[in-house]
């Protein structure tokens, strides 16, 4: 059974491309504000995301999710499902 | 900091336009003077960007319809058809509908984007799932998110990728709502509806089509994309608007389910709305029956999207992969789009300027909607105007070379 540590761990793998180069990622990483991404980058990570844990993402759930830990409950909750 | 400072933004970004010498959110037609002309900036000018496919907003039998229930019931209802009644024009004007579709159940609305919104936010509540294509239009969107479902969009027309999200979501795909579009308004391509129909079967989902674009325009008896594929009864509920083919203003829903009729108790869009006025419903009624009875304006339309599209291609323009009345060339830069949609104005030429976020994959479009209205005169006009402005795109080569593009997944 994949733990909540599991999914952050595999999630940070995946965040990491869309980091800047030396932004150390964190739990409490504001996805949008901190990361500077665009809409075009947000919608390639979260395809990346679904395909990684099998899951889809409702888009009703996108404004509940702004930290990378926040991200993890959601994921965590969707694979549960 | 006022509510009012969020608009500060977009007060700069119009500033900014104002300063170009060109407004393309803030056109006025002067004057119509028929389906394809009007007066703008006191030119005579060809419209083009109107989504009038067929025509009909001139058509004698249209006009004289409206014209006797203005005379007969007067200007407006003032009142929704919960609270104050129907009108034995409204229902007669579904039956038309049903008729024309050959389907028991129609429910008319007042506008097209409400049709969308009281039907899906009836039919997808909270614990239920709606999929929908990305690049389905902002009614799509805005219904599902009335209606409280979960929504969770698919690739567009990209049926693997539905499948794919059918699957996941296990026995809850019985309980979802598939929304596509026949005609998709931006490129002009359609739905692979036969797929979609299959995959749909084989989760047990509904499947709703939106055909706003297609309605008149495709099928043997021009009544859409559902009608072109032959999967009528396969279809859930078919959505559509008055105001493009039928060259008026409102929306419907069509349906084999007996349920369907219910909605009308359950959709807030259908409740707390004024209906729509006797002259409207009228002129739709009329506007019904001429594409009934004359098909030959269908093909009269896709002659002319023919000799537009082969035209803008021939004159090494990017356009979208399908021949349609949709045809949008697609310009390399928001500021190359409005200079080009300017110069077209200039030669008395109107079509639509579609920049970023309402375009798939951030696009810039010059967008044509071609009538059967056009003449062959009118097209060629179109034709020489993008013609001339080709000296804005010499910079960007690859898009002076003739060539088609396969439509871009929306990804904002």
């Amino acid at each position: 059974m994949t733990t909540n540590a599991d999914i952050l761990s595999q999630l940070m793998e995946i965040l990491r491309p869309f980091t800047k180069e030396g932004h150390q990622l964190r739990e409490d990483t504001k996805l949008v504000a901190e990361l500077g991404l665009d809409s075009l980058q947000v919608m390639q990570m979260l395809l990346k995301i679904e395909d990684h844990f099998d899951i889809s993402i409702p888009l009703n759930n996108l404004p509940t999710i702004q930290t990378v830990q926040e991200l993890v409950h959601e994921i965590e909750a969707l694979v549960k499902a | 900091m006022s509510l009012f400072e969020k608009f500060h933004r977009i007060q700069k970004v119009r500033q900014d336009l104002l300063k170009t010498g060109v407004n393309p959110f803030h056109i006025t037609v002067e004057k119509v003077l028929s389906p394809t002309e009007a007066i703008i900036n006191g030119q005579r000018t060809i419209l083009v960007g109107t989504n009038n496919y067929l025509g009909l907003t001139f058509h004698p039998d249209c006009i004289e319809a409206g014209q006797n229930a203005i005379a007969q019931e007067g200007t407006g209802t003032t009142g929704s058809r919960m609270a104050n009644g129907s009108f034995l024009s409204h229902f007669e004007l579904e039956q038309a509908l049903a008729d024309f579709y050959r389907l028991p159940h129609a429910i008319v609305f007042s506008t097209g984007y409400q049709a969308n919104l009281g039907i899906l936010s009836a039919l997808a509540g909270p614990g239920d799932v709606i999929l929908l294509d990305g690049d389905s239009h902002a009614s799509i969107y805005d219904g599902c998110r009335l209606g409280g479902a979960d929504v969770i969009r698919f690739k567009h027309n990209d049926v693997a990728d539905l499948e794919k999200r059918l699957r996941r979501l296990g026995e809850r795909s019985q309980k979802t709502l598939i929304v596509i579009e026949g005609i998709y308004s931006m490129l002009g391509d359609r739905a692979p509806l036969a797929k979609i129909v299959a995959v749909k079967k084989l989760f047990g989902a509904t499947l709703v089509v939106d055909e706003a674009h297609s309605l008149g325009v495709l099928g043997q008896n021009s009544r859409g994309l559902v009608e072109e594929v032959g999967v009528e009864q396969e279809v859930d509920c078919i959505v559509g608007t008055f105001s493009k083919s039928l060259g008026s203003t409102g929306g419907f829903g069509v349906s084999h389910h007996p349920e369907f009729e219910l909605i009308r108790y359950t959709s807030r869009p259908y409740i707390f709305t004024a209906s729509s006025c006797p002259s409207v419903v009228a002129s739709t009624k009329a506007a019904i029956q001429v594409i009934r009875t004359h098909p030959q304006l269908r093909k009269k339309l896709w002659d002319n999207a023919h000799q537009l599209y082969n035209g803008l291609r021939q004159a090494g323009y990017l356009l979208g992969a399908e021949v349609g009345p949709i045809i949008a060339a697609m310009i390399p830069t928001k500021e190359m789009a409005l200079s080009m949609w300017q110069g077209l104005l200039e030669q008395g030429i109107y079509v639509n300027l579609m920049i970023p976020p309402a375009t798939p994959n951030g696009e810039c479009l010059l967008r044509c909607s071609v009538s059967a209205a056009h003449t062959p005169t009118q097209l060629e006009t179109i034709i020489q105007g993008f013609s001339s402005l080709q000296s804005s795109l010499e910079d960007d080569s690859e898009s002076l070379e003739p060539q088609t593009m396969q439509p871009l997944h929306r990804t904002c």
